[in-house]
């Protein structure tokens, strides 16, 4: 019997991680867009970026723990962890488009540029990640293949 | 500030220490016969061998002088060497090595409340990352510099707790007063979070503050003490989790026994 909730909120778990990752490898190291700080986060913005950062490294673990686990006990259901997977991403980079960038203003996509197209951009592959996770899950609920 | 001779008598008696204890740790798996310790000898002898570096005449030297390797020496000592000893088991080893008399003697010491308040996470990441915002957030650190008593017992001191917070949230060993794997996580979320904002306030308010030390040689300090932080607390939340996956097997083999459902399950 495989578990479809399960599977796929350990995608969502690795899904945050791993999107939380890319923005600090690619953004802030590889392009430099990002930096470290920008010199006008608020205190609490900074305090609560710190939670942030713990729970991102806590989800990509935990997600590859419960997808470890489904495994051995044959419960995974693959397109449902993978669905769960782009839902994740898809609603990590919203969240840190808006939220992150506009409300708490924890720190912007680059600076020193016309920031709007940037933002729409941003947002914009958000929904287009959220779009392929539901697509992915309205084919996992057809009972089709069996593995 | 010391003696040329004291840092090389520094670096002789803690590598001498750590090779005792290493041999200590060999003779007792020998001698307890047991595969599962003496697998295990590589990571303690890997524990002691970042301490060693630690504590090695050039890394004392660059420690001594530039913010950024006194930052590589803290998260050598104080995050990497002891999760390796964690994960080494040493406290099952010693206690089951022990003598009969001392080893009911310790565990009758052990059993005290005491113990239970020592272990538990939260005052071992007080201890721990509590201990780093006293050292950073206050003109300890620019004291430490001046007076080599207090100097090594930061050391010594960021050495126990960084053992006590990896043992206290790990939890891979047996312990006369587990915590809740829930408990540990939570903890072990503020205590990933406290320290990469004492990384961000250090890099932003350039800490410790001294004026021999450049602003880039600081925010470089504070980067290495960010990153480095978040790999051994990344290690640490894979080993926290990979004692809950080994506990829900463990579970779910009770079940499938007792239900005769074996088949249904890969363990």
């Amino acid at each position: 019997m495989r578990n479809t909730s399960r599977s796929r909120w350990g995608g969502v778990l690795i899904g945050v991680g791993l999107m939380a990752a890319v923005d600090e490898i690619i953004f802030h190291q590889l392009l430099g867009w990002h930096h470290f700080y920008d010199g006008a986060t608020p205190a609490l913005g900074l305090l609560s970026d710190g939670l942030l950062h713990a729970g991102e490294i806590i989800a990509l673990v935990s997600g590859f723990f419960v997808l470890l686990e489904l495994r051995h006990q044959r419960a995974l259901h693959v397109t449902y962890a993978w669905a769960g997977g782009f839902l994740g991403a898809g609603g990590f980079q919203l969240f840190d488009g808006t939220i992150n960038h506009k409300l708490l203003r924890l720190h912007q996509i680059r600076y020193d540029v016309p920031l709007l197209p940037y933002d729409i951009f941003w947002n914009l592959s958000a929904v287009v990640l959220i779009l392929i996770g539901l697509w992915l899950l309205g084919r996992a609920r057809k009972p089709t293949l069996t593995i | 500030m010391h003696a040329a001779e004291t840092p090389t008598l520094i670096t002789s008696v803690f590598w001498l220490l750590l090779s005792v204890v290493t041999l200590l740790y060999y003779l007792a798996a020998r001698h307890h016969r047991s595969p599962r310790f003496l697998q295990r000898l590589p990571l303690f002898a890997a524990g002691s061998t970042l301490m060693m570096l630690a504590f090695s005449p050039p890394m004392m030297a660059w420690a001594h002088h530039d913010i950024r390797g006194h930052m590589v020496q803290h998260v050598l000592l104080g995050m990497f060497a002891p999760l390796a000893w964690v994960l080494a088991s040493p406290m099952t080893l010693a206690l089951r090595s022990l003598p009969a008399r001392y080893a009911r003697w310790s565990s009758n010491l052990l059993r005290h409340p005491f113990f239970f308040y020592l272990t538990h996470p939260i005052t071992a990441t007080l201890l721990n990352i509590g201990g780093m915002y006293l050292l950073y957030a206050t003109p300890l650190y620019q004291a430490s510099l001046n007076n080599l008593a207090l100097h090594l017992m930061i050391h010594v001191h960021f050495i126990l707790a960084g053992y006590l917070y990896c043992w206290s949230i790990a939890g891979c060993e047996p312990s006369f007063h587990p915590f809740s794997f829930k408990m540990r996580l939570t903890v072990l979320l503020f205590g990933i979070a406290a320290h990469s904002y004492l990384a961000k306030l250090m890099y932003i308010n350039l800490w410790p503050s001294l004026p021999f030390y450049s602003a880039d040689d600081l925010q470089t300090a504070a980067k290495i003490m960010y990153y480095g932080g978040d790999l051994a607390e990344a290690l640490l939340a894979i080993v926290l989790f990979n004692g809950w996956l080994e506990n829900n097997r463990k579970r779910l083999v009770r079940f499938s026994k007792r239900y005769h459902i074996e088949d249904a399950f890969r363990i």
